[in-house]
């Protein structure tokens, strides 16, 4: 059975047909759209390299199905930034050592941004690294993630763009 | 993954008669059961996407003062709630503790109770294992079973329920409202989960193509809102399952307790009532004598499945620990870390 369904990504709207019912978002993304910003780290649920947001909320991308999304919208680390204007978790996790190879990096900054939509804005270190820990890093820059959110936290609480 | 069919039904009716169907499966956030399909351990026929269904997504008070959570509800949302941070914390405090804040911005009420176990030879096709086929047999019985039952378990298995959301919900007696090709019924959280037998593996009450539309929790667990805890012991500090957990409440007067609610997780086939263990605390001094000898009750009939005879200590020592925080009373702010043993050290110092 086919199916047709819309997804708004980045502001962008996407028309795509799926063969069956079987595609996760992550593969949707990655496969059919070419968005390869978003991770495939365990495929399960337990790493969070392919964290996004789906209407503003952030969930692990590989066990969504996206026939079920019809209609939603989805933001990706490819539509963060401002033209050259990077997000402020973008900038933060650049001036604070926030990974290293960067493979799980997309994920950690997506899921930050979620994270830092869901507090009041004065998250404790240990409340990020409570509210990050569905984020996993095989590098262990566990430290400069911890100091990148909290750095653009503080950024985004004074309204600053970068 | 096995191709399947897919509907996204508009009312529940439609849903109920899709799923009624054998080999159709609900689908909800998709957290438990996709991971199921990917390694080919459920292989439905057909999902049943209950998303849209808009009726199940809501949280109301009742007139009699209990509240009623819609079966779609978000974890995170449910844990966000103001009449569940102010009446029923500790509910948030298990939600919490529990996944990723990804996870949770996923799973569903419904999905939490449904979930299924965590045993490794579950979650392998290949592996003998009662939960895929009745008969098949239990391969944890001689491998990895560290972190297996140690209560209410027979040689027909001897998983444990994973969630963290239904052992406050088996402390205050929550209700579970589920809707079906029969019609609608309430079933007590006590009633809802089936352990072990000689031969039937464990389950839910649940039959083909009933779904859950809400679950209630009882007005009357209100008065433990201000001692109400949930403490969870894990292998790492955040995002992983229950070893052992421990939601207690108690309703403390004239420095006697005056009513006690104890469930244990991570124990059994289900979020685990502890009831011998409430009774001995009904009109005790709220103290660590009385608490010890709540813990040793509960645990009374405790034995190992296999290489976990640990996990009776340690739950004995979760509960003591839970009920001297509920006695400490429900912190003003949830904490940075829920249900941790660390954050509970830390307020205790
Ligand atoms: C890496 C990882 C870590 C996790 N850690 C924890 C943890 O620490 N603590 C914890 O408690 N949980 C944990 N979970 C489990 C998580 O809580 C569950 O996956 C989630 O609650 C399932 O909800 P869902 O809506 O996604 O369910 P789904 O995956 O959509 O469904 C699960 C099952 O429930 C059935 N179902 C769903 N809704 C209904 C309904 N309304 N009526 C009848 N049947 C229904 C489905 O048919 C399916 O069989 C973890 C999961 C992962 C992947
Ligand atoms: S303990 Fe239960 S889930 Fe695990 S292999 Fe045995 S029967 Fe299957
Ligand atoms: S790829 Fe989705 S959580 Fe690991
Ligand atoms: S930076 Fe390498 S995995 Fe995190």
């Amino acid at each position: 059975m086919a199916f047709q369904i819309s997804l708004k990504i980045n502001g962008n709207g996407h028309d795509v047909e799926l063969e069956d019912a079987r595609p996760t978002l992550l593969d949707v993304l990655r496969e059919r759209i070419g968005l390869t910003g978003t991770k495939k780290g365990c495929d399960r649920g337990q790493c969070g390299a392919c964290t996004v947001l789906i209407d503003g909320r952030r969930v692990n991308s590989c066990l969504s199905l996206a026939v079920s999304l019809d209609g939603a919208e989805v933001t990706t680390v490819e539509g963060l930034s401002d033209g050259d204007t990077l997000h402020p978790v973008q900038a933060a996790f650049i001036e604070n050592d926030g990974f290293q190879c960067g493979y799980c990096t997309p994920g950690q900054i997506m899921s930050a941004v979620g994270f830092l939509g869901e507090t009041g804005g004065d998250a404790s270190a240990e409340a990020v690294r409570e509210g990050m820990s569905g984020n996993l890093c095989r590098c262990g820059a566990y430290a400069g993630i911890q100091d990148a959110v909290l750095d653009a936290q503080a950024r985004m609480s004074k309204g600053g763009k970068t | 993954m096995k191709a399947f069919d897919y509907q996204r039904p508009e009312t529940i009716a439609e849903a109920i008669k899709a799923a009624s169907k054998p080999g159709a499966s609900y689908y909800a956030g998709g957290t438990n059961l996709l991971d199921l399909m990917k390694v080919g351990v459920r292989t439905p026929d057909s999902l049943i996407d209950i998303t849209r269904l808009d009726d199940l997504k809501r949280i109301e008070p009742q007139k009699d003062g209990s509240l009623r959570i819609g079966a779609l509800v978000r974890n995170s949302d449910l844990a966000r709630n103001v009449d569940i941070l102010s009446d029923y914390p500790a509910i948030a405090e298990a939600l919490l503790s529990g996944a990723s804040g990804q996870l949770r911005n996923s799973a569903t009420v419904g999905g939490n109770l449904m979930q299924q176990p965590r045993c490794a030879y579950f979650y392998d096709p290949h592996s003998a294992c009662n939960l895929h086929e009745v008969g098949e047999g239990c391969d944890a019985l001689e491998g990895e079973n560290g972190k297996h039952a140690v209560l209410g378990w027979t040689k027909t298995c001897i998983a444990v329920h994973p969630s963290d959301f239904c052992v406050p919900l088996a402390a205050m007696g929550a209700r579970v409202v589920v809707d079906g090709p029969d019609g609608s019924r309430e079933i007590s959280i006590d009633e809802f989960y089936t352990l072990p037998g000689s031969v039937q593996p464990p389950g839910s009450a649940l039959k083909q193509g009933e779904i859950i539309t809400a679950i209630i929790l009882p007005s009357d667990a209100k008065r433990f809102a201000p001692r109400a805890r949930y403490i969870k012991l894990r292998d790492r500090t955040s995002y992983a399952f229950a070893i052992v957990s421990a939601a207690a409440m108690l309703h403390i007067g004239d420095g006697r307790i005056k009513d006690a609610r104890i469930a244990l997780g991570g124990v059994a086939a289900n979020p685990w009532r502890a009831r011998e263990a409430e009774d001995t605390l009904n009109g005790a001094e709220a103290n660590e004598a009385s608490f010890k000898k709540a813990a040793d009750a509960a645990l009374a009939d405790a034995k190992p499945s296999g290489d976990n005879a640990h996990k009776i200590e340690l739950a004995r020592r979760i509960l003591v620990r839970a009920l001297k925080a509920a006695a400490d009373g429900t912190p003003p702010k949830m904490p940075d870390l829920p249900g941790s043993v660390f954050a509970v050290g830390k307020e205790a110092r």
